[in-house]
């Protein structure tokens, strides 16, 4: 069947597990019960801010009700496999798994990714511990003091006969190591705690909490249209952010929505949208923004473009993804290097440039989908700085008749989980038998 | 038989405790405890043994040691490296700029103590 034929069956089944009625779901997603039934039988489409308020009430990411939740959720067990070292044969039947235990196959995906997250959080702490030179000076001084009392100490004990002059001075450096320690150890605590509550240091992984947050409003914030600009009320109705980290990166991401939400004000840029069609450049010189800021626009639409979702990802000069709002059937890591073919990081090779292609993501649904992506300077060039970008790619599901396709670029998620034999920008071999 | 040993260490509890130690056992303790000018005293003093701390102001302990192992007649001088950095990487890396024995902190007397005694009797009996 076509990949998003059986959301409704999806729907139905999520459903009777929350045990809920028909008629209650469709009460609270404010539509009649029978036209939920429709949907739940397939003979009715659903995207946009249907889904996501379905989803909601569902208690699921909206891409599990579609087929691209499982293209994510496959290739979020094919990398849970290849970490684990799972043999090729096992590792091909991941399909069969994901179908004939779809719960099972979701709390091992959920596993995998809690392990990264930790993973990371681990790695950050490490690092934190080897690099960070306040932490690094404040252990020092403990373990100096330490040592010194450790070693006064024992001579004052072991020592039989001891001169008055040298037993006089011992004691007087325990009562100043003492003192020491104790102020020491006093800052070391206050150090991280105050790095833990306000500090500017992150402990945890912000950005997937920031991530998180915009996944479960749909990428999109109604507080954030129509001139509203309270993102502090919004950060501290995120129960989700815990760090100040997270916090802080929030405030950027929403800070950005908001601006782009009063530059491309949604009814405007709606009815440009239809006017003009899906021309991100037209629609920049239209509203007087950016290239970045309208494809950013395009894909928090709440109602998506022409009735089906938007993807968008965002990468810095490293690679490293910033932002990620998932489209169903296009795999995007969550951890480690995604695929060098996906046309955000040509953009980066050439900056200002905006590109297209059709891409097709090798897998189980081999979609295809249409990606416009820009880098433009991270800041105002100057005289004797070198410039930094970053990196823009929306997705979109592939349209358009035959005769305008272009030619079709296959791209992966990363190696380690991609089919493709034949690849020159593979790094490593893939786990998967017909990809080595 | 010479026995003197040079303590290069900022901390000065430590450097009294280690020098009160070494003195019972009949050493010569000289301390100093100045990065900088380190390799110079060191140097000039020619000790039979050298305890050097790793975090000293002025120059590292890690490259003082690899000052000496450049001098040709303190090649093969013993050298007790004391630091608070316990991890195998500063472990690796002061085994490869040739130190004789490394230590963390806090140590024990005890070890201090044999292991000065021991680095001398291999330096003597080669």
């Amino acid at each position: 069947m076509a990949r998003d034929t059986l959301t409704g069956s999806r729907i139905r089944e999520r459903r009777s597990i929350a045990g809920l009625r028909q008629a209650d779901l469709a009460r609270q997603v404010g539509i009649s019960a029978s036209y939920l039934n429709l949907i739940e039988h397939n003979r009715r489409r659903i995207g946009g801010k249907l889904l996501v308020d379905i989803a909601q009430v569902l208690g699921v990411e909206p891409s599990m009700l579609t087929e691209g939740a499982e293209a994510a959720l496959i290739a979020t067990l094919r990398e849970a496999a290849a970490g684990a070292g799972a043999p090729s044969h096992e590792a091909d039947r991941v399909d069969e798994f994901a179908g004939r235990f779809p719960a099972w196959a979701e709390v091992l995906a959920w596993a995998h990714r809690r392990v990264g997250s930790l993973e990371r959080t681990v790695e950050t702490l490490s690092d934190r511990l080897t690099h960070d030179p306040h932490l690094a000076a404040s252990l020092h001084e403990v373990l100096s003091t330490a040592a010194a009392i450790h070693s006064t100490a024992s001579i004052l004990a072991e020592t039989g006969e001891l001169e008055a002059e040298w037993r006089d001075r011992f004691h007087k450096n325990l009562n100043q190591d003492s003192q020491r320690l104790a102020e020491s150890s006093k800052a070391l605590v206050t150090y991280l705690d105050e790095s833990q509550e306000g500090g500017d240091d992150p402990r945890g992984v912000p950005q997937e909490e920031v991530e998180a947050l915009f996944a479960s409003r749909g990428h999109h914030f109604e507080e954030l249209e129509g001139g509203g600009t309270d993102i502090e009320g919004l950060i501290a109705g995120a129960p989700g952010l815990t760090s100040a980290a997270a916090r802080q990166v929030a405030q950027v991401t929403l800070g950005i929505y908001a601006r782009d939400a009063q530059a491309m004000p949604l009814t405007e840029f709606r009815a440009a949208l239809a006017q003009s069609g899906l021309d991100p450049v037209a629609l920049a010189a239209q509203f007087q923004t950016d290239l970045p800021s309208v494809l950013r626009r395009i894909a928090t639409l709440p109602e998506g473009v022409g009735g089906a979702e938007a993807g968008l990802v965002v990468c810095d000069a490293s690679g490293s993804i910033l932002y990620r709002k998932a489209i169903p059937g296009f795999a995007l890591p969550r951890h480690g290097d995604s695929c060098p073919l996906w046309p955000l990081f040509t953009a980066l090779n050439r900056p200002l440039v905006p590109i297209r292609r059709r891409v097709s993501q090798l897998g189980r649904t081999a979609a295809e989908f249409d990606c416009m992506a820009v880098a433009v300077p991270q800041f105002m060039p100057d005289f004797d700085h070198d410039p930094v970008y970053r990196a823009f790619m929306l997705i979109l599901p592939a349209s358009g008749t035959e005769e305008s396709r272009q030619d079709v670029q296959p791209v992966g998620s990363s190696c380690r989980v991609c089919p493709r034999g034949t690849c020159g920008a593979r790094r490593e071999p893939s786990i998967l038998s017909e990809g080595f | 038989m010479s026995r003197h040993v040079l303590l290069v260490e900022d901390e000065p509890n430590i450097t009294e405790a280690i020098r009160f130690l070494l003195m019972r056992d009949g050493w010569t303790v000289d301390a100093h405890s100045d990065g900088a000018d380190a390799v110079d005293i060191i140097c000039a003093a020619r000790p039979d043994l050298v305890i050097l701390d790793v975090m000293l102001p002025g120059k590292s302990g890690m490259e003082i040691l690899r000052d000496l192992r450049e001098i040709d007649e303190l090649r093969a001088m013993p050298v007790l490296m004391l630091t608070a950095r316990g991890q195998s990487r500063d472990r690796d890396m002061a085994e490869k700029a040739g130190v004789s024995r490394f230590m963390t902190k806090p140590f024990s007397n005890a070890e201090v103590l044999t292991a000065v005694r021991d680095l001398h009797a291999q330096a003597t009996q080669s």
